[in-house]
């Protein structure tokens, strides 16, 4: 269930406000949460107001009450899912899993403002925005779980398999713009960072082109304030958004909690490249509520008191708050929505227990499009090794 | 009416990536409660990270099988649950289960209270099981009560956890003491292990920077416990010197660093608290060395097999025998084509020859000649001990560390029955089988570093024995040969000793004999 992009009108031309938005300079590492007064773009408080913005209201004039139900609903099951596939974890059926609470608004925000046509390239953590892209339960589960190298048919749901290397996603996505300006293809490519990833050179590298070529590409860029356990203040002195006007590409802080002006921006920066005038850096401001993994314990560096005030910020909460407000969210709407989530967990669960161990050979299936006699003799030759255990245990 | 259960062991998963073991911390339900899928049942600790864990079945806690504080096994039992037969596969779920560290997340579906299971509703599905049996997206033949496969592990990195630092969190496990207690199994025939012991201070949280890595490796190789030592570098950092200062305090007949003797008269000035610390020194003499921390926290673990045998090799420790070493580089073409040779002998056929099977056979002989190289100071006793024949110990690179099986007789064996010897122990070793036994009993060492790459280097003793050999590579090259320069087939021998046993000229004349075997294999005839 894609929507499509709505541009309203173009004569308002929001995107040329947005590389020279001014930016405050914090004195250091600065990890605490954003307020409603701070430069962020903002449509919705968090206590649940709508702000008025001239700028980017017209980005979502098309989002009525229903719609905003709809990505309520995607926020609540992908934080319903994420946080049983970190119980799965927890008893042994997941090898690791990157939780993504507090980040839902930032992934479902964006990824609703993609066309199907367009290609997302994302790290290990965008799991919300592969639910929004139409990964199947069993899919998001496959590679933790070991038994797959890829989750999902990355043509069927246009989204790449998701990048370890921190950051190299990003050249993929700039490749990719790149390749469909060649095509004269409308379509974009959206590369999803991290804060930890714009200290790395792929990164850099990638805007680098992507300025260069005008690229149809985002860079959305999900800053959590942690790169695993080192706050983003330690490497930024300045707003992350601030590095892309050096690169001749608009940068645009948003509340990454807020989903309607996360979608707002994607839009924005999507339909500039779409019109072939570059890409965008988007920095969504948000913060990660759980571990880096599961293999990391965040009580050890995260000050007690800094998850309790970003819970006041959460994403869920203020759209809740306003669909309350305004009477649009009913008793059996809400049912739904719940009973949906649990279902969608359910799946999860079931499609992970479900998951058969492979055959050890499959892994040379994949290797090279055309059958190549490397791959069969290395085929061969595990073949062979597997074969000699088969011999001692008999 | 009564529904059919199962009883359901739930065992330590690995929680984090490749971790082998973790800590219960605290149960957080009890015999004869009501569990949920997803209800956190404990608190783990793993060597990263403090977790919960959640139930992975419904139903009502049968029994908790370990004690809070024990270390638990990945696979290990926890706590078994007697599920209702097909409660589990229904579509209620429990309680969500909470994300670690996300209890201060307000829930946006509100409590899920409505998920328990009601008796009416459990019991009338027991009546009509295939009533409600399709769920939504349930796939066929996924059944969770089903036995699945758990899926061979491999560990996935994705960044990693933090380092292990001294906390307020009282129960953390210092790395360097879990690291040792792994490792102190393995007997080690370059005494690189030479930990005895590991005092651990749960409670003592660390007040000084944590020391560089080639600190706490060389802390770790010293056996030096790091808790004990004070730091004098910046903020109170551990030095290089430290660690040092700490280790010559320890050792007998050191200086040790506060130098009052128990019962020597004592400046008051310097010693505010010596009324209390002279009874103390009284009581017991050697205390007073220790200046640091006490031991409150100490853990005690039972010695037993394979430690034991460690344990006692390391009493005797490497620091008591001092070191002297002669070395030899010689041709040893003679002998790699004596090899070849005999592998295409058809009457050696199925027997495993190697170039260190030659060396081994040329140390048994010579130390017939030099007994001394495998006699052991029995410091005890005030005894030399002349063993009646040759442990032979060869240092095996394994999986679990250096491991140093031990042919038992070797003088006794044959050339064939030698490398039979050989073959098995090694591959026992490797395979992580050895027996005690076959770690035990060793009175010389053989240590083949050559297949590592490398041309020679000083071993240090295994403790207890007076002579270790370190074979370099067999490495072609330009020689003087028959009056004149030619490729030939280079070796180094390097011998470590322990001089009060042996003296320099047994130790030199015994490695020109093994050198004499080796260069000349035909010599062996007037040796016979």
């Amino acid at each position: 269930m894609l929507r499509s992009d709505v541009s309203p009108d173009r004569a308002l031309r929001p995107h040329e406000d947005q590389g020279t938005r001014p930016t405050t300079v914090p004195d250091g590492p600065d990890d605490a949460p954003p307020t409603d007064a701070d430069d962020l773009v903002r449509l919705v408080s968090a206590t649940g107001e709508r702000l008025t913005d001239p700028v980017h209201d017209p980005w979502v004039q098309d989002v009525d009450d229903d719609a905003l139900v709809a990505l309520y609903e995607d926020m609540v099951v992908v934080r319903r899912f994420d946080i049983e596939a970190v119980a799965l974890q927890r008893q042994g059926q997941l090898g690791l899993w990157p939780p993504l609470l507090g980040q839902e608004a930032a992934q479902v925000g964006s990824a609703r403002a993609l066309r199907r046509d367009d290609f997302v390239f994302s790290s290990y953590r965008e799991n919300g925005v592969a639910y929004c892209r139409g990964a199947d339960p069993t899919d998001l589960v496959r590679v933790w779980r070991g038994t797959a190298l890829s989750g999902w048919d990355p043509w069927a749901i246009g989204m790449a398999t998701p990048q370890i290397v921190v950051g190299a996603q990003s050249l993929h996505a700039t490749g990719y713009a790149i390749g469909c300006r060649l095509d004269g293809a409308d379509a974009v490519s959206v590369a999803y960072v991290g804060d930890g990833a714009t200290s790395q050179g792929d990164v850099h590298e990638a805007m680098v082109f992507a300025a260069s070529a005008s690229a149809p590409v985002v860079f959305f860029c999900q800053n959590n304030q942690w790169a695993i356990s080192e706050p983003v203040g330690l490497v930024a002195r300045r707003p992350l958004a601030d590095r892309a006007p050096g690169y001749g590409i608009p940068g645009v802080r948003v509340d990454g909690n807020d989903v309607l002006a996360v979608l707002a921006v994607t839009r924005a920066a999507v339909d500039r490249a779409r019109r072939g005038e570059g890409p965008t850096f988007v920095e969504a401001v948000t913060y990660r509520m759980g571990p880096h993994t599961t293999s990391d314990d965040p009580t050890r560096y995260v000050d007690v008191d800094t998850p309790a005030q970003w819970a006041a910020r959460d994403p869920l909460l203020r759209v809740e708050r306003l669909l309350e407000s305004r009477g649009a969210l009913s008793e059996d709407r809400s049912g739904e929505i719940k009973e949906k989530a649990e279902s969608f967990a359910h799946q999860v669960r079931e499609g992970c227990l479900g998951l058969a161990v492979p055959d050890a050979l499959s892994l040379f299936d994949h290797v090279l499009v055309t059958p190549s006699p490397v791959v069969e003799r290395q085929r061969d030759e595990y073949a062979a090794y597997l074969a000699m255990y088969e011999e001692v245990e008999r | 009416m009564t529904a059919q259960t199962t009883v359901q062991t739930v065992t330590l998963p690995d929680l984090g990536e490749g971790l082998t073991e973790s800590d219960v911390v605290a149960w957080l339900v009890a015999v004869g409660d009501t569990v949920t899928l997803n209800q956190v049942v404990a608190e783990v600790e793993t060597a990263k990270a403090l977790v919960d864990l959640p139930s992975p079945y419904a139903g009502v806690v049968e029994a908790l099988l370990v004690e809070p504080g024990t270390t638990v096994p990945v696979g290990g039992a926890l706590l078994t649950i007697a599920v209702e037969d097909r409660s589990a596969s229904a579509v209620e779920h429990g309680s969500p289960p909470s994300g670690a560290a996300s209890d201060s997340a307000p829930s946006p579906s509100g409590p899920a209270s409505d998920a328990a299971p009601s008796p009416s509703g459990a019991a009338s599905a027991a009546d009509a099981p295939t009533d409600d049996a399709p769920t939504v997206g349930e796939p066929a033949g996924a059944e969770p009560g089903a036995e699945v496969p758990a899926p061979e592990r491999t560990s996935v990195l994705v960044g990693y956890g933090p380092l292990v630092e001294g906390s307020a969190r009282p129960h953390r496990r210092p790395r360097a003491a879990s690291w040792l207690a792994a490792h102190a199994t393995t007997g080690n025939g370059h005494g690189v292990d030479r930990a005895v012991a590991v005092a651990e201070h749960p409670e003592a949280p660390a007040t000084h920077p944590r020391p560089t890595p080639p600190v706490r490796k060389l802390a770790h190789d010293l056996g030096v416990n790091l808790d004990l030592v004070e730091g004098t570098g910046d903020d109170g950092r551990i030095t290089r010197d430290d660690v040092l200062h700490a280790l010559s305090s320890r050792r007998p007949g050191a200086p040790a660093p506060s130098s009052e003797r128990p019962g020597a008269p004592t400046s008051p000035a310097s010693r505010p608290s010596s009324t209390h610390r002279t009874t103390a020194a009284a009581a017991a003499p050697r205390s007073s060395a220790s200046t640091t921390a006490g031991h409150a926290g100490d853990v005690r673990t039972p010695i037993t097999g394979v430690r034991r045998q460690t344990a006692a090799a390391m009493v005797a420790s490497a620091f008591t025998a001092p070191h002297a070493s002669v070395h030899l580089t010689l041709d040893v073409t003679a002998t790699t084509d004596l090899l070849a040779d005999l592998r295409a002998d058809r009457a050696l056929a199925g027997h495993r020859l190697t170039f260190l099977t030659l060396v081994a056979k040329a140390v048994t002989l010579a130390l017939g000649g030099h007994p001394a190289l495998h006699a052991r100071w029995d410091d005890a006793a005030q005894e030399i001990v002349q063993p009646a024949h040759v442990g032979l110990g060869i240092a095996a690179a394994t999986p679990r560390g250096l491991l140093v099986p031990v042919v038992h007789d070797a003088d006794l064996l044959r050339l064939p029955a030698l490398a039979d010897a050989l073959t098995a122990l090694t591959e026992a070793a490797r395979a992580g089988t050895s027996t005690p036994a076959d770690l035990a009993g060793g009175t010389f060492t053989i240590t083949n570093i050559g297949v590592f790459g490398v041309d020679g280097g000083v071993p240090i003793l295994v403790p207890g024995q007076s002579g270790i050999l370190a074979v370099g590579q067999v490495r072609r090259q330009p020689w003087a040969h028959d009056d004149g320069v030619a490729l030939r087939d280079v070796l180094t021998l390097t011998m470590s000793f322990d001089h009060r046993v042996v003296d320099g000229e047994q130790a030199a004349r015994f490695l020109a004999d093994v050198g004499a075997v080796l260069a000349r294999p035909g010599a062996v005839l007037a040796m016979v």
